[in-house]
């Protein structure tokens, strides 16, 4: 449905997509991982049909975004970051001027606007003003833009950004919802926001594609190790080697001492889990357990960790 | 079509949703009402017999230029705005045609100006009630008026597109329309090898013939060929960011 080929884009003599492959299946959600400024912004704009790609093809159901702009578009909805609303009308008063410029016959626009209000959850707004709404309220009205006159592929920036937790997981089962008959292809900057919803993640960096896979393929090399850090009342030195003695365990890393509580770093394999063995070293030699939790790496040094594997 | 008068009627709804085209028709109304009222009392002081060379002719200059002062600002937020917003952008993600966007914009800037000429047409019906007068001339004149407000209007539009500022907008507007006008102001200022072409492209020489009563031929292709002219390059601005690295 949505289909991206070695695509690039150049701003004068800066490229902010440099070579981007992928695809999204009719009933996929796909992840566009990436740091600020991997080019994810400029790839969705591209295949949203804001501007053609300086190289390469974008297709969305087979229609070229530069050579058919209007086929391509007519396919696609498109949610940006930050939604640009026309602060003066009503929410539906907006969706139904979307409905209208998508071509959704009039007769049929009543229903459509009904459609994307009742997916998107505006329902209690629909008659108030675009400007008197909410942050949260008009991230929801840039999706329901989208929604409106229902159409297969949508492409939707940053939409887990800034909803409260019951938000974001109101737009998780949205998203969910419309996977069967759509290819979403939605963007995040943060891989824990994304892991559970995307079928694929695909990572952008500097405006190419460093790595693609399903999320737990991905998580595997994004965070080849398991780290743990515990907090013990008990002798640093000794606290080390107690636990790199645990079985599983690839190292142990001292991170200081606060009123005699040691606390330590320990890495294992991502394959087995050793927190109830460190726990059952640290009470067998008799100290208490004050803390122990799983650290995941940030996703930068997640980035760090691929961009080494791929200079290497 | 459909999708160019759905802009036009968000368009329309925007500029009367909110103060923009009521102050703009308000201020218009008021300063062609005083430039009518005192053409006429200067007609009825010493106008003559003939109607249309004493005062239509005064009437539709001085509103040629209320016309001139106000089409800018009515123009100048059209594209520009929407740029700056980002709403252009989100425009650009439906299946519209540049030139559907613009034609939507025009419809809805020229039906704001035919309602501020409407409300020119108070005093001359007063007039007739009055004093019972041949509308020729004065249809000859609202013609021309149209005209030129619609040229106005496309070169406004085309101001708009290059923008995101709207004083920008305004003044790039300002700028050609009043060059225009001025190109004919001095012919001892031109050289006599290109006089007859600026003179040729005066704005303003061309609405004479329609104040005085007349309808020629040429004049109305003028019009709408400047027009034209104008439209393809806001066509040519919206569709730069296919070339341009910018959005």
């Amino acid at each position: 449905m949505i289909v991206a080929e070695q695509l690039a884009k150049r701003f004068g003599t800066q490229a902010a997509v440099a070579d981007v492959s992928f695809h999204v299946a009719r009933g996929e959600v796909v992840g566009m991982l990436g740091p600020n400024g991997a080019g994810k912004t400029t790839t969705l704009r591209m295949l949203a049909g804001v501007f053609p790609p300086t190289a390469g093809r974008a297709l969305v159901d087979g229609h070229d975004v530069a050579r058919a702009p209007r086929a391509a578009r007519r396919r696609v909805g498109y949610a940006p970051e930050r939604p640009a609303l026309h602060l003066e009308m009503t929410v539906e008063g907006a969706l139904a001027f979307a409905a209208a410029l998508r071509e959704v016959a009039p007769r049929g626009r009543r229903a459509a606007v009904d459609l994307a209000v009742e997916r998107a959850g505006l329902d209690a707004v629909r008659r108030r003003r675009l400007g008197a709404l909410s942050k949260g309220f008009r991230q929801r009205v840039g999706l329901a833009l989208a929604l409106v006159g229902d159409p297969p592929a949508l492409v939707l920036d940053e939409p887990l950004v800034g909803l409260d937790p019951a938000q974001g997981a109101e737009a998780r089962r949205l998203l969910r919802t419309l996977a069967p008959d759509h290819a979403v292809l939605i963007s995040s900057h943060v891989l824990a926001e994304i892991e559970t919803l995307c079928d694929r993640v695909v990572v952008l960096h500097r405006g190419h594609v460093l790595a693609a896979g399903t999320p737990a393929a991905l998580a595997a090399r994004l965070r080849p190790a398991t780290r743990v850090e515990v907090e013990v009342e008990a002798p640093a030195a000794a606290l080390v080697a107690a636990l790199g003695a645990v079985e599983g365990v690839r190292r142990v890393e001292a991170l200081g001492n606060a009123n005699g509580h040691a606390r330590c770093r320990v890495e294992a394999g991502r394959d087995r889990d050793v927190r109830p063995a460190l726990a059952e070293r640290v009470l067998r030699a008799g100290w208490a357990l004050r803390e122990l939790r799983t650290v995941e790496p940030s996703l930068e040094e997640a980035f760090l960790a691929l961009v080494g594997a791929d200079d290497a | 079509m459909k999708k160019a008068l759905a802009i036009c009627r968000r368009e329309l709804a925007a500029m009367f949703g909110g103060p923009l085209a009521w102050v703009l028709t308000g201020v218009f109304a008021l300063l062609t009402g005083y430039f009518f009222y005192s053409d006429l009392t200067f007609f009825v002081l010493f106008g003559g017999a003939n109607l249309a060379e004493g005062l239509w002719r005064f009437v539709f200059l001085d509103f040629r230029l209320v016309a001139l002062l106000v089409t800018p600002l009515l123009t100048m937020r059209l594209i520009a705005e929407e740029r700056k917003l980002g709403t252009l952008e989100l425009l650009w993600t439906f299946p519209l045609r540049d030139g559907e966007l613009l034609a939507g914009k025009l419809l809805a800037a020229l039906a704001l100006y035919l309602v501020m000429l409407a409300t020119t047409l108070v005093g001359p019906l007063v007039l007739h009630v009055l004093h019972p007068f041949a509308w020729g001339p004065l249809l000859a004149g609202y013609t021309g008026l149209v005209l030129l407000g619609a040229a106005f209007i496309a070169c406004g539009l085309a101001a708009s597109a290059i923008t995101e500022n709207q004083v920008v907008s305004a003044m790039l507007t300002y700028g050609v329309l009043v060059f225009f006008w001025f190109v004919s102001w001095n012919e001892a200022a031109i050289g006599s090898a290109i006089a007859p072409v600026l003179l040729g492209l005066s704005l303003f020489d061309r609405f004479y013939g329609f104040a005085q009563g007349v309808i020629d031929d040429r004049d109305v292709v003028y019009l709408l060929g400047l027009g034209a002219v104008f439209l393809f390059l806001a066509l040519r601005a919206l569709g730069a960011r296919t070339w341009r690295g910018v959005a």
